[in-house]
C-alpha cells in the first residue's frame, strides 16, 4: 500500500516537475500573471476608484465583494456543520453539578499573563479590523485574532468561565449578525437603486463623495466579516475541545 | 552550473512541488485520520505558496500604497473638491498619482489565497469534527480499524 502510494506520488511529482521549465522565473515582473492588465489595473486604479491604499482589501471587499460575502457564508456553514456533528444536548447536560467538573488550579503566572495579554490582543484585533484598508489587515485577520483571545482565555481558565462572557447563543447570534451586516450593505445598495454590493451609491446615506463611500462601506463589511470569523473561531474551538459537551475544555 | 541556474531561478516551483507531494503522500498512505488531515493542510499550504510566489516581482513591495502617495492625493483631492466638484476630484486623482505597477506585488493572488486560507480553515475544522465523531462512535481514528468494525457488522 505504501509502495503504491509512493509510486503514485513520485509519478505526480515527476509530471509537475517536468512542467517547471515552462513556468516564468521567480520574481519576473513581466510574467503572464503579473503583466496581465487585470492585476495591473488593480494596482493602478484601486486608489483613484476607491481611495483605499491597501489593494488587497479593496479587491477583497469591493471588486470581489460577492466572493467574499459567500466566503463568510462558508465559514458560517462550517461552524454550523461542526455544531451539527459534535454538539450534544444530553439530558445529563444540566444535571452535572459544577463542583463535579474538573477544576483547574488557578495558576498565578498564567492568570496574570492572560489578564495582561488579552486586552492587548483584543485591542490589536480591533486595530487590524479598523485599519485594514490602510495597512495589512482586514476582517478575516482581525476576526481570527479576536477569536484567539477568547481561545486563550478558555485555555488559561476553563470553558465554563469563558462561557459566562461568550455563551453559545451569543456566539451564534454574533455569527449571523456578521453575515446580515455584509448582506445588508448589499441590499442597501439595491434599495438605493444600484447593483448589489456596488457601494458608490451609498454616498447618499453617508454624506461623502462616492469614492469615499466605497472606502467606508469596505470598513462596514469588514466589521461584518470580523463578527462572523470571531464567533465561528471560538465556536469551532469550544466544540472540538470539549467533545461537544461545552462543559470543560482542554 | 547550468543545473544550479535552472533550479535557482525557479526555486519556488521546486519547493512547492516537494511540499505538495509530502502532503499528498500523507493523505494517501497514512492510516491515522488526523495525519491525513495534516497532510491535507500541508497540501493546501503548498498551493498557497505556489500562488503567492507567482505574484512576486523583483524589487517590489507589498500591495499597499506608500504613505506619501496617499497623502499627496488627499491634498489634491481637497482642493479639487472645492473647485470642481466630484468629477473634478476623480480626474485630479487619475492625473496626479503615478503608480507604477512594477513597484507593487500582484494583489490578485493575495486575495485569492486569503479566501483559500479561509476555506482551508473551514475544511480542516469540519474534518476534525468528523474525526472526533468517528472516535466517539468507533473508539478509534485508525482507518483500517474503523473499516474492520464496519465489516464485522457490529
Amino acid at each position: 500500500m505504501k509502495i503504491l502510494a509512493l509510486i503514485a506520488v513520485a509519478l505526480t511529482g515527476w509530471l509537475l516537475m517536468s512542467a517547471v521549465s515552462d513556468f516564468p522565473d521567480w520574481g519576473d515582473p513581466h510574467s503572464p500573471a503579473n503583466s496581465y492588465r487585470l492585476s495591473q489595473g488593480y494596482i493602478t486604479d484601486t486608489f483613484p476608484q476607491t481611495s483605499v491604499p491597501n489593494m488587497v482589501t479593496a479587491v477583497l471587499a469591493d471588486y470581489r465583494g460577492y466572493d467574499t460575502m459567500f466566503e463568510t457564508v462558508v465559514i458560517f456553514t462550517a461552524g454550523i456543520a461542526i455544531i451539527g456533528i459534535l454538539r450534544r444536548y444530553g439530558p445529563k447536560d444540566k444535571v452535572i453539578p459544577e463542583q463535579k467538573l474538573y477544576k483547574k488550579e488557578p495558576d498565578l503566572i498564567v492568570e496574570t499573563t492572560c489578564r495582561l495579554m488579552i486586552p492587548i490582543i483584543q485591542l490589536f484585533a480591533l486595530y487590524v479590523v479598523a485599519h485594514g484598508h490602510h495597512s495589512p489587515g482586514g476582517g478575516f485577520q482581525g476576526g481570527v485574532i479576536f477569536g484567539a483571545s477568547f481561545i486563550l482565555l478558555a485555555l488559561a481558565r476553563d470553558l465554563q468561565a469563558t462561557q459566562k462572557w461568550v455563551p453559545e447563543s451569543r456566539i451564534l447570534n454574533l455569527a449571523g449578525t456578521g453575515i446580515f451586516i455584509y448582506a445588508g450593505f448589499g441590499f442597501l445598495c439595491l434599495l438605493l437603486g444600484s447593483n448589489f454590493l456596488d457601494y458608490a451609491i451609498l454616498h447618499k446615506v453617508m454624506g461623502v463623495t462616492p469614492i469615499e463611500a466605497r472606502s467606508h462601506s469596505m470598513l462596514g463589511v469588514e466589521i461584518g466579516v470580523a463578527f462572523t470569523v470571531t464567533a465561528i473561531m471560538f465556536s469551532i474551538y469550544s466544540n472540538l475541545a470539549s467533545n461537544g459537551y461545552m462543559k470543560e475544555g482542554l | 552550473m547550468e543545473l544550479f541556474e535552472a533550479i535557482s531561478t525557479k526555486i519556488n516551483y521546486w519547493v512547492y512541488i516537494v511540499i505538495m507531494m509530502i502532503g499528498l503522500f500523507a493523505m494517501i498512505s497514512k492510516n491515522n485520520l488526523i495525519k491525513k488531515l495534516i497532510g491535507m493542510s500541508i497540501f493546501q499550504t503548498a498551493i498557497i505558496l505556489f500562488y503567492v510566489s507567482i505574484g512576486v516581482k523583483e524589487g517590489a513591495t507589498i500591495p499597499i500604497l506608500y504613505h506619501d502617495q496617499v497623502h499627496a492625493a488627499h491634498g489634491d483631492h481637497g482642493e479639487a473638491d472645492t473647485s470642481h466638484g466630484e468629477h473634478g476630484a476623480v480626474e485630479s486623482h487619475e492625473a496626479d498619482i503615478h503608480i507604477n505597477p512594477d513597484d507593487f506585488t500582484n494583489p490578485l493572488v493575495h486575495v485569492l489565497m486569503l479566501t483559500a486560507i479561509v476555506v482551508g480553515v473551514s475544511t480542516l475544522g469540519v474534518g476534525l469534527a468528523i474525526t472526533q465523531k468517528l472516535h466517539r462512535e468507533f473508539g478509534s481514528i485508525e482507518e483500517h480499524e474503523i473499516l474492520e468494525i464496519i465489516k464485522s457488522g457490529k
